[in-house]
C-alpha cells in the first residue's frame, strides 16, 4: 500500500520511512511564520517558562499583517514587542511595513514556501501553502511557542480525503467558486481533522495562485490541511523565487484515502456563500435581489494579482453603484506595485472604489472597512461568521473576485459572466 | 470535577463568537474574559460563575486558530467544555493549555443550562447530578492527558528540556 503526499512529508520530517493515519509524531518544522496577533502571546509564554532561545531563527519569517498599519496603540505595541524580540533572537526575515503583506500571500510570493516542507503559523489559513505541495497547518500560540523553542511540533497523522476535480471551468468561473461549492457539498466540518488533497484536470489547468485559493479554504471545511501534488508549474513558480533546494513528494497511485470525492466543474456557476457560514453556497443565478452596502476585494484568499486583474477587467469603464462603496486591498506590497504598474489601481479609483495598503484589515473585522449593524458586504474573503467583518448584525456574502466587482457595479449581488 | 452547565446546543459555534476579532489587540486572560461569548450570548459574562462548564453541539470552536478563545473562556471562569465534537485547532489549543475539552457525541441535546455536572476523566463518565443521568465518553488520549497533567504543552516541554 502506498502513501499520500501528506504521509510522505510527515514521515520524512520525523525521520521514519513511513507513517500511517492516527499515529502521533513529532515533526521537524521547516518554516515558522509569525504574524502580529498570535505571536505576542507566544513571546510572553516563552519568557515566562524560561524558554528564551528560538531554536532556529533562520526558519522564522515575521510579517505583521492583521492590524497594520497599526490601528491603535495596543496593536502598535504588539508589533513593537515583536520587533524587539526579533532583534534579540537574530531573526532576519522580518517584513516591515512597505515590504509587507498578508502572511499567506507574502510567504509563497517571497519564496519561503517550497514543496515537501512543513510550515506552521498561528493562523488557521496556513493550509494555503499546501497548494505548493507542502504540509502546512494552522496552530495556536502555545503550539507556536513550542515550535519556536524546539523546532518541532506534535501531530496526529491525518487521514486524507481526495477530491478529484474533473472538467473545465466556464468563462467567469474561478477557483473560489470551486472551493465554495466543495464546502457547500461537504459542510463546514466535512473534512474535520483530515487532509484535503486536490487533484484532477481542473487542478492541472489552474495557476499556482488559483490553487492557493482552494487550499486556503480547507480550514473552512474543518480540514487540517489542503494539499496539491507539485507539478511543473509549481516547480517553476518556486524556482523563480528561491535558489534553495527542495524535495518533491507526490501521492502514490495506490495511496489509501478515507474517501474519494469526484466533482465535475463543467456546469459550475459562480457561487455566493450566504451568511453566516461558508457552506451556505448558492449558484449566482439563484441568489435573487440582494442589495449590498460594501464590496470588499482582498485577503489571503483573493487579493492576488490575478484576482485584481479579473476585477479590473469587469470594472473598466463602469462606476461603483451610488449607494455602494468598494474597498480594494492588494494582499502584498509587490502585488500593489504590480497592480499600479498595470494600471489596475487607476481603474478601481476611476470607478469610485478606494484602494488601501496591504492589510488583513476588514477581513477579520479589524479596521479599514468595518460594517455597521444591518449592512451587507460581498467579500472575496474566506469566512462569513457572525461579526466577522464588524457588527454582529451585519451580513457577509462570500464570492470570487469577479462576482465582487460585478456586484459593486450593480449595487447588488451580480453575475460576473455578463461583463466578460 | 463538578460544575454547572451553560448549554448551547447549536453546531459550529466559532471562535469569532467566543471572542470577536475586535478584541484581538489584547491577549491577557482577564481582558479577554470580559468579552467571552459576547457575539453569541451577551449575558454570558454576567451569568457565568467560576467552575462552570459549557456544553455545546458539533464542531465547537471552528474558525480562527486564536488561542484567545480558550483564554477568554478560562478567564471568565469556565473550567471545561463538553461538546458533541470539536474543531481541530480549538481542541489542540485546549490540550496545550491544560484546559479540559471533553468530546461526547450527542450530548448537547441532553443537558440543560443550570444542570450540575460531574466529569470523571479517568473513567470517561459525565454524571448529570440534576437529572440523574450518566453519559460516557472516549477517554482522552494518553499523550494529551500527559500534557494536561503537566499543566500545558510548554510546561511539558520545559520539563523535557530540563
Ligand atoms: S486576510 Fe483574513 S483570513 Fe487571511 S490571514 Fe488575514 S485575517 Fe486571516
Amino acid at each position: 500500500m502506498g502513501s499520500t503526499i501528506t504521509e510522505k512529508i510527515m514521515a520524512r520530517h520525523c525521520g521514519r520511512d513511513m507513517v500511517k493515519p492516527g499515529e502521533l509524531i513529532n515533526a521537524e518544522i521547516d518554516v515558522v511564520m509569525c504574524h502580529d496577533v498570535t505571536t505576542t502571546p507566544a513571546i510572553d509564554m516563552l519568557a515566562e517558562k524560561g524558554l528564551q532561545k528560538v531554536a532556529h531563527p533562520e526558519r522564522v519569517v515575521i510579517m505583521p499583517d492583521h492590524f497594520v498599519p497599526n490601528k491603535d496603540i495596543k496593536s502598535a505595541e504588539m508589533v513593537a514587542k515583536i520587533r524587539r524580540w526579533a532583534k534579540e533572537q537574530g531573526i532576519e526575515k522580518f517584513y516591515e511595513l512597505g515590504r509587507h503583506g498578508v502572511c499567506h500571500a507574502l510567504l509563497p510570493e517571497q519564496g519561503h514556501v517550497q514543496p515537501g516542507t512543513t510550515i506552521v503559523c498561528g493562523d488557521s489559513h496556513t493550509c494555503t501553502h499546501g497548494a505548493l505541495g507542502a504540509f502546512a497547518t494552522g496552530i495556536g500560540s502555545t503550539d507556536l511557542a513550542a515550535t519556536l523553542a524546539t523546532g518541532e511540533l506534535w501531530f496526529k497523522v491525518p487521514e486524507t480525503i481526495l477530491f478529484r476535480l474533473n472538467g473545465k471551468l466556464q468563462k467567469g468561473v474561478c477557483s473560489k467558486d470551486v472551493i465554495l461549492a466543495i464546502i457547500t457539498r461537504i459542510g463546514v466540518d466535512g473534512a474535520l481533522y483530515k487532509a484535503m488533497e486536490f487533484t484532477g484536470e481542473l487542478i492541472d489547468d489552474l495557476s499556482v495562485e488559483a490553487r492557493m485559493t482552494i487550499c486556503n479554504m480547507a480550514i473552512e471545511a474543518g480540514g487540517k490541511s489542503g494539499i496539491i501534488n507539485p507539478d511543473q508549474k509549481t516547480i517553476d513558480y518556486v524556482k523563480a523565487r528561491t535558489a534553495e533546494p527542495f524535495e518533491v513528494f507526490v501521492s502514490d497511485a495506490d495511496a489509501e484515502y478515507a474517501a474519494v470525492i469526484e466533482m465535475d466543474v463543467t456546469d459550475l456557476e459562480p457561487v455566493v456563500a450566504f451568511p453566516h457560514l461558508p457552506s451556505n453556497g448558492r449558484p449566482v443565478s439563484q441568489v435573487g435581489d440582494i442589495a449590498i452596502d460594501q464590496a470588499y476585494l482582498g485577503s489571503c484568499t483573493n487579493g492576488r494579482i490575478e484576482d485584481l486583474r479579473i476585477a479590473a477587467q469587469i470594472m473598466r469603464g463602469h462606476q461603483v453603484a451610488p449607494e455602494t462603496r468598494m474597498i480594494v486591498v492588494p494582499a502584498t506590497s509587490d502585488i500593489w506595485k504590480q497592480a499600479n504598474h498595470e494600471g489596475l489601481l487607476d481603474i478601481f479609483m476611476e470607478a469610485g472604489a478606494t484602494v488601501s495598503a496591504p492589510t488583513c484589515g476588514a477581513c477579520l473585522g479589524g479596521h479599514m472597512g468595518i460594517l455597521a449593524a444591518g449592512e451587507r458586504c460581498i467579500s472575496s474573503t474566506n469566512r462569513n461568521f457572525v461579526g466577522r467583518m464588524g457588527s454582529p448584525k451585519a451580513e457577509v456574502y462570500l464570492a470570487g473576485p469577479g462576482t465582487v466587482a460585478a456586484s459593486a457595479v450593480e449595487g447588488k449581488i451580480a453575475d460576473p459572466r455578463k461583463y466578460l | 470535577m463538578k460544575g454547572f452547565a451553560h448549554s448551547y446546543p447549536r453546531a459550529h459555534i466559532n471562535t469569532d463568537e467566543i471572542i470577536p476579532a475586535r478584541y484581538l489587540n489584547m491577549d491577557q486572560e482577564k481582558d479577554l474574559a470580559e468579552h467571552a461569548m459576547e457575539d453569541l450570548d451577551p449575558d454570558f459574562v454576567k451569568n457565568v460563575r467560576k467552575g462552570d462548564i459549557i456544553v455545546a453541539g458539533e464542531d465547537f470552536g471552528c474558525g480562527s486558530s486564536r488561542e484567545h478563545a480558550v483564554w477568554a473562556l478560562r478567564g471568565a471562569g469556565v473550567r471545561a467544555v463538553i461538546a458533541d465534537t470539536f474543531a481541530r485547532i480549538f481542541y489542540r489549543n485546549c490540550i496545550n493549555n491544560g484546559f479540559l475539552a471533553v468530546e461526547c457525541r450527542n450530548i448537547s441535546g441532553k443537558i440543560q443550562t443550570g444542570d450540575e455536572l460531574e466529569i470523571d476523566v479517568k473513567d470517561g463518565v459525565i454524571r448529570n447530578l440534576t437529572q440523574n443521568e450518566k453519559y460516557t465518553f472516549l477517554p482522552i488520549p494518553e499523550f494529551a492527558q500527559e500534557i494536561i497533567d503537566a499543566g500545558g504543552l510548554l510546561n511539558y516541554i520545559a520539563r523535557k528540556v530540563d
